[in-house]
């Protein structure tokens, strides 16, 4: 039971990251992964998004004919992704404007309706309440690396503009790391997005690759165990 | 095979109807919320030109709505007036920019009777982060470089950006934001000082159910 949630937070987070490995929601995640503001409130969207879809797709998954179950799909994603602009509209007005109309873009994030399909309309709600959260948590977490990494380099700030998500209060976590005569737009502007997220793959390729290296240099010693006590 | 379009026909009615509800529902909770939020939000920018010492009307509901998409930028725009003790004392005019590096550029510019600026503050706008966006005062404090202008003519040349041998700054690298938001805010200016009487006197109808926008009299603009 709980090897089953281990294996979907690994998956979630890093195995099948939804926007490093299944390269899903790349619209929403290159446009406003500008600041790590933007890049936070539009993970935390997706994340609302991706668990009441999830569970509510699984609670439904047994009423629900296969021919009939992908309209079924868009009008449960629909309906969340509009609960949450609503929301958003209501208590950060602020942020709601700047993400403006990728909120409603929410929608049309693949990677929302890809797990609906393949996970939550075949397991139990919790499971896929479960799962929803660890997808969730993984594109929040790649869009606000890529949020601080394009702001650091942009502006030299990082969370400039937290106060749209959090309240006053939170102005003064804006912190100044890097003065810039000229801010180097590349990295504010799509392209540094585009480039920005080729980096973030190309790291993650890596460290997959160097940690298979080690584990073919280590059989060896395994296979002298003569006895396996623990079977995962 | 009837039978089970009909029962797939009625399940998808059923989702639909369940979730229309809810959004719905939602929609009516959160109303008053979000109509509280942008007004207050206007609220702020229109105080921050208009000092609370200067009227004692209701800025907010003080609004007529404008139909001077040549002069305003958009087929409507509404202007809210200020007064005190029954005298009128300036108008904040919403107008857009139409030609900025991105996108529409819409701002708030107040003047006073006397056709003097009081301030101009950008509402919303889709310049480059980083160059065009210093026309927010929370980035540069360019925009305050209009208070107390005034427009001679209609086509007063000094409002222009030094590049066109105006009297305003441009930024390095961002010509054209300057540029777009400086002509616009000189036509609005302009089209508030030349109406200001029919404009202090246009009916308050920016919150009516089917606003009649007042079409007043534009004043004849001689060469």
């Amino acid at each position: 039971m709980s090897s089953e949630f281990h294996t979907l937070s690994k998956d979630g987070l890093w195995e099948n990251n939804p926007a490093l490995v299944q390269l899903l929601g790349l619209c929403p995640l290159l446009a406003v992964s500008g600041t790590i503001t933007n890049a936070l409130g539009l993970g935390i969207a997706t994340l609302l998004v991706l668990v009441g879809s999830n569970i509510t797709v699984s609670l439904v998954r047994n009423f629900v004919p296969n021919e009939i179950r992908i309209p079924v799909f868009v009008i449960v994603i629909a309906t969340f992704v509009t609960l949450v602009e609503l929301t958003m509209n209501a208590f950060t007005y602020g942020l709601y404007m700047a993400l403006g109309i990728f909120i409603p873009l929410i929608v049309t994030n693949c990677a929302i309706i890809g797990r609906a399909e393949a996970y939550a309309s075949k397991n139990n709600w919790y499971k896929a309440g479960f799962d929803g959260l660890m997808m969730g948590l993984g594109f929040a977490a790649v869009l606000v690396a890529l949020g601080a990494m394009r702001e650091l380099i942009g502006q030299g700030t990082l969370f400039d503009g937290a106060e749209l998500l959090l309240g006053e209060w939170a102005s003064s976590l804006r912190v100044q790391l890097i003065e810039f005569d000229y801010p180097l737009l590349i990295a504010i502007l799509p392209p540094g997005a585009f480039i920005g997220l080729g980096f973030l793959i190309a790291g993650k390729n890596w460290l997959d690759a160097r940690k298979r290296e080690k584990l073919a240099k280590a059989p060896v010693e395994k296979a002298q165990r003569a006895r396996v006590t623990h079977v995962s | 095979m009837l039978k089970n379009m009909q029962k797939n026909g009625f399940i998808l009615g059923a989702f639909a109807i369940a979730a229309t509800s809810l959004v719905v529902a939602t929609q009516y909770l959160t109303a008053d919320r979000i109509e509280e939020q942008q007004r207050s939000e206007l609220l702020r920018t229109l105080n921050a030109l208009i000092p609370a010492a200067q009227h004692d009307n209701d800025l907010y509901a003080d609004c007529t709505l404008i139909a001077a998409p040549e002069a305003l930028g958009a087929p409507q725009q509404p202007i809210y007036r200020s007064r005190l003790d029954g005298q009128s004392n300036a108008l904040a005019i919403r107008a857009t920019a139409t030609d900025g590096y991105s996108g529409n550029i819409h701002f708030l510019v107040a003047i006073n009777v006397n056709g003097q600026v009081q301030g101009v503050r950008v509402l919303q706008h889709r310049e480059t982060p980083g160059l065009g966006d210093k026309i927010e005062l929370k980035k540069s404090d360019w925009v305050l470089s209009f208070d107390g202008e005034r427009v001679r003519s209609e086509n007063d040349s000094r409002w222009a950006v030094r590049r066109d041998n105006g009297m305003f700054d441009q930024f390095t690298g961002a010509t054209i934001t300057p540029r777009a938001l400086v002509n616009a805010v000189r036509k609005a200016v302009w089209y508030g000082q030349e109406n200001s009487q029919a404009l202090f006197n246009a009916p308050a109808n920016c919150y009516a159910e089917n606003p009649e926008i007042a079409a007043i009299d534009v004043v004849e603009q001689t060469e």
